[in-house]
This record gives structure tokens, C-alpha cells and sequence, in this order.
């Protein structure tokens, strides 16, 4: 059973059937998938749902798909933890993170969107996938290509994490290092799009690939016991994920799943490649374009092809945006790490590091539920960490050295005090 | 010699098929008013009034983005590359 009618341009209102085409051939708007909300009235509960297998495919009645699906049914379902150490750092009432690092099978929340995104090219009958990606989405096409029997091109800008690049290469893609950044690796994969007739699954598979994110934001709904939180701050690249958020808020709010507490949105960039939050703040639609420089790669897309979409819903939800410098985002990666255990990379440092901010600043009141998205894991991203971490000393296997280091470090303890986090 | 404009599949539909056209201009505007002038229906698909492109079309020089350049205003030469790309979601 399908609820899925179609494809719209978010623009002009154009109507195509559902195909391999992620651009309205009248204006270049985005194509949007249309649902039967009426049809699902009293079918699509919250009963329904939490009867199907804890992995994504349970929201599947609002995702657009037609058969059973044939990628990431192990994808999902990630924690979302109530965060009461970072709480008590912060000063806040209610704070949750919403944790993808630990999405499997390649720890970011790309395999929300790629598992629809490949179960849709396998029904289109396409036997090449591909994509343009700053890193975690080749994982996860890598990944799930492999496991589908599809062959995979993932295409990369030539300077990431080597994490990223292995990441990748363990799954057998053909992979591409292309000399530019993100956005020259994405005008590239246009063309290929179109010249090789493959299913890249962020240009022509968008239009379903996007709807794939909006189960971050139904798990949330749904963990936090079939409610809202108050404010969730979510990190902006290329603005698949923000505005998708959203719309998962909003169609649980319109199926009557949970009450509207109004939820506010709230977008974080790193100060280096930071144009979406540039316009929240200058109050205009229009994105204008930068050249990146920060070490929060995964969310470094100077060009955002939604970034238009993002701030609509952050206004629309009397949201805002924030953004970090590069310090900033390691401290973060660092408290998050030391208060929650969980590690994750720059585009979770950037997010955490916003919050704080919002925070600090008054955006975000103290007593008001926050979640907190995190979207990759840190595993991948050592780089960023290795100079800023004290390395281990190094001893003789012998007692007497093992003591004289801890009289040193107690030493150290009664002339230093406990360090506190920056940025707090 | 011309200027070469690179065509997107989406916009092949207007253009009987051609992937490549070429125009004589001076600006990036001369160029794609040109082509506008060449293919019925291309205009309402590049812009949204004279001098305002839609939200989603890029236009790029060379491999420049021409919102790093002087955005329509940016000067070509014969031999100049002018794409004309749909923005892509990311990754």
C-alpha cells in the first residue's frame, strides 16, 4: 500500500509522475513528494507505527516507496538520550540528543536517505547508484549498494578525512577524488547524471532520497513518547535535513500522531561556511553562495541547493540560526564527548557548539525542551581531534613508574584547577 | 569563435535536444537573452522577470560561480564556457 500520488514542483506547482527527474523542467524547482494525507487518516496511527520492526521502513506509509524495501532495513531507530550531565554544564531544564553517530551500518544519518533513495532505484530498475558527498553519504551508498547488488559510484571532493575515504572504499565503489570542492564535485555529478543515465541519489533520485530524512524527526516524535520537543537545533549543509525535520513535525502534527507545542527550528553552520545563517540573519531569502573554509567538512557546501528551504522553516517556526568557528566546534566535539559519551565530528561540534550560543544569548530559553541533532560520528574525523588532545604518557611496565607519574600528575592537580569547557 | 553554452537535460526539451549552444555576447545576460531569443519557452524557465534568474537556476563562467563574479553583468569573451545548472541537493 502506497500513499504516494506523485511528484510537485515546490516552486511552480508542476505535476510529474514518479521518475528518475529531481528538477521542475519548467522553472528548476525542486520536485516534492505528493501524498494522500486524506487516505491515511485513521490507517497511519500511532498503534500502526509502533507495530512494525524498530528500523526506519516502520514510518514507511509516509515515505515514497511502493514495494517492500530493499535497503537499510537494520537503518534507524537511533538513541535519543536525555542528556541530564550536559543539562547540569548548560543550565537548561531539558535537553535530548538525537544521536545518528551511532546509525548503522556507517554512523551518520545518511542511511535515512540513502535506503530510500536505493530502494527507489531498484524500483525505477536502475543498476548504477551514485552520488556527490563530502564523505558520510559515499559510506552509506558504498554500504548499501554493496549489500543491494548495485554497482556505486560515490564522487568526493579530493581533500577529506581519511576516514571519510576509507569509509567508502571497504564497500568496493568505484570512487572519484575530485579536484575542487563540494560544490564543484556537485555540478560535476549533474552532468554525469544526465550523460550516464545512473541513479545519483542526491540529483536524480532527490526528490525521494530527501523525504528519507524526514524519519530523523519521526523518531524523535516518537521516542520522546509521542510529543514534540520545544526547540531543535539541527546542522545545515547543503539543507536536506533541517527542512525535513520540519515537515515530519508537521505531518504528525496534521495525522493528529502529536499535540502542536509549535515546535521552533533552528539552524547551525559552521563561521566558515556559514551562508544560510547569514541570510536568517540579514532576514532575506536569498543565499548567497561562499567559498568554504572550515574543518567541519561534512558541512561544508558553500552553494546549498535547499538552503532556501531552510530558512522558510526556520521562519516559518519562529526558529533561528547560529554558527561556530572552528574552536568553537572542537570544544564542543570535546564536552559533548565528556559529558554524554558520545563522539562526533565537526557537523555535531558545530551543532552542539550553536546550541550553546542560543542558549547563551536567549534564543533558546533555559527551561524548555531542546534536542540537539547529531548526525555523524567523530570515528571518522580523528583529524580534527589528534593535535587537541593530550597524548598518553608512556611508562616502563614497573610500579615505581607508575607512581612517580601519578605524583606528578598530583602535583599538577593542586597547582591547576579543573578545566572547564570553553564556550560555556 | 562564440560563446558556448552548456544545456541541462531539464532545459533539452526546449532546445530540440542540443546539448550546446552557441551565441555571441559581451555579458552574461547578452548571452542568455540570446538564447532565449533562439528556443521558445526558455525564458520563463531562466528567468523569473528581466534581470532576476529563477531561484534554483546557477549559472556558472568558466567553472565560477557568477555570484562570485558580476553575476549577469559578468563580461564574457569568445571561447568563454557558460553553463547553465540546476542546484543539487547535498551530501
Amino acid at each position: 500500500m502506497s500513499y504516494v500520488l506523485g511528484l510537485k514542483c515546490r516552486e511552480c506547482g508542476e505535476k510529474y509522475p514518479q521518475k528518475g527527474v529531481h528538477v521542475c523542467e519548467v522553472c528548476f524547482g525542486p520536485l516534492e513528494v505528493q501524498y494522500d494525507y486524506a487516505a491515511m487518516r485513521g490507517k497511519v496511527t500511532r498503534e500502526s507505527i509502533a507495530s512494525k520492526p524498530r528500523n526506519l521502513w516502520r514510518y514507511r506509509d509516509l515515505l515514497p516507496i511502493h514495494g517492500e524495501p530493499k535497503a537499510g532495513l537494520y537503518s534507524g531507530w537511533t538513541p535519543l538520550r536525555r542528556a541530564y550531565n550536559l543539562e547540569k554544564v548548560l543550565g537548561v531544564k531539558e535537553l535530548y540528543i538525537k544521536d545518528d553517530s551511532a546509525n548503522y551500518p556507517t554512523w551518520s544519518y545518511k542511511e535515512r536517505v540513502v535506503s530510500v533513495a536505493i530502494t527507489k532505484a531498484i524500483e525505477l530498475g536502475y543498476d548504477t547508484v551514485g552520488c556527490a558527498s563530502t564523505g558520510n553519504l559515499a559510506n552509506s551508498v558504498a554500504a548499501h549498494a554493496a549489500v543491494a547488488g548495485l554497482k556505486a559510484f560515490v564522487m568526493i571532493p579530493h581533500d577529506l578525512e581519511q576516514g571519510k575515504v576509507l569509509g567508502s572504499l571497504i564497500f568496493g565503489p568505484t570512487m572519484v577524488r575530485i579536484e575542487g570542492n563540494y560544490d564543484d564535485v556537485n555540478r560535476l555529478c549533474s552532468e554525469i547524471a544526465d550523460k550516464y543515465k545512473w541513479a545519483i541519489v542526491n540529483v536524480n533520485l532527490r526528490p525521494f532520497y530527501t523525504e528519507g530524512a524526514k524519519t530523523f524527526g519521526f523518531e524523535v516524535a516518537e521516542q520522546l513518547g509521542w510529543k514534540l520537543p520545544k526547540h531543535t537545533v539541527c546542522p545545515t549543509a547543503g539543507g536536506t535535513i533541517l527542512p525535513k525535520i520540519y515537515k515530519a513535525y508537521q505531518e504528525f502534527i496534521d495525522l493528529g500522531l502529536v499535540a502542536d507545542n509549535q515546535p521552533k527550528i533552528y539552524s547551525a553552520q559552521a563561521a566558515g561556511c556559514n551562508p544560510v545563517v547569514e541570510a536568517i540573519r540579514a532576514g532575506h531569502d536569498l543565499i548567497k553562495p561562499q567559498k568554504p573554509k572550515t574543518i567541519a567538512k561534512s558541512i561544508a557546501i558553500g552553494n546549498p541547493a535547499d538552503g532556501f528551504y531552510v530558512v522558510q522553516a526556520v521562519k516559518q517556526s519562529g526558529g533561528w540560526g547560529e554558527d561556530a568557528t572552528d574552536a568553537e566546534i572542537v570544544d564542543a566535539i570535546k564536552l559533548l564527548a565528556r559529558t554524554e559519551g558520545t563522539w562526533t565530528e565537526p557537523a555535531g561540534g558545530t551543532t552542539l557548539a550553536a546550541t550553546i550560543k542560543l542558549i547563551n544569548s536567549g534564543r533558546i530559553p533555559r527551561d524548555e525542551s531542546i534536542c540537539v541533532c547529531i548526525t555523524g560520528n567523530g570515528l571518522k574525523t580523528v583529524e580534527v581531534v589528534v593535535d587537541q588532545l593530550e597524548p598518553p604518557a608512556s611508562i616502563p611496565p614497573k610500579l615505581d613508574a607508575f607512581d612517580a607519574l601519578m605524583a606528578k600528575y598530583q602535583a599538577q592537580q593542586t597547582q591547576t584547577p579543573a578545566k572547564v569547557p570553553a564556550g560555556v | 569563435m562564440a560563446i558556448k553554452i552548456r544545456i541541462p537535460t531539464p532545459l533539452r526539451s526546449v532546445t530540440n535536444g542540443a546539448d550546446m549552444v552557441e551565441v555571441q555576447a559581451g555579458t552574461v545576460d547578452e548571452a542568455l537573452k540570446n538564447l532565449c531569443g533562439q528556443f521558445n519557452g526558455m525564458e520563463k524557465r531562466l528567468y523569473k522577470q528581466p534581470g532576476e534568474l529563477n531561484r534554483f537556476v546557477n549559472i556558472y563562467v568558466n567553472d565560477e560561480d557568477i555570484r562570485f563574479l558580476n553575476n549577469l553583468q559578468t563580461p564574457i569573451k569568445d571561447g568563454d564556457d557558460v553553463s547553465v545548472v540546476p542546484a543539487i541537493a547535498g551530501g
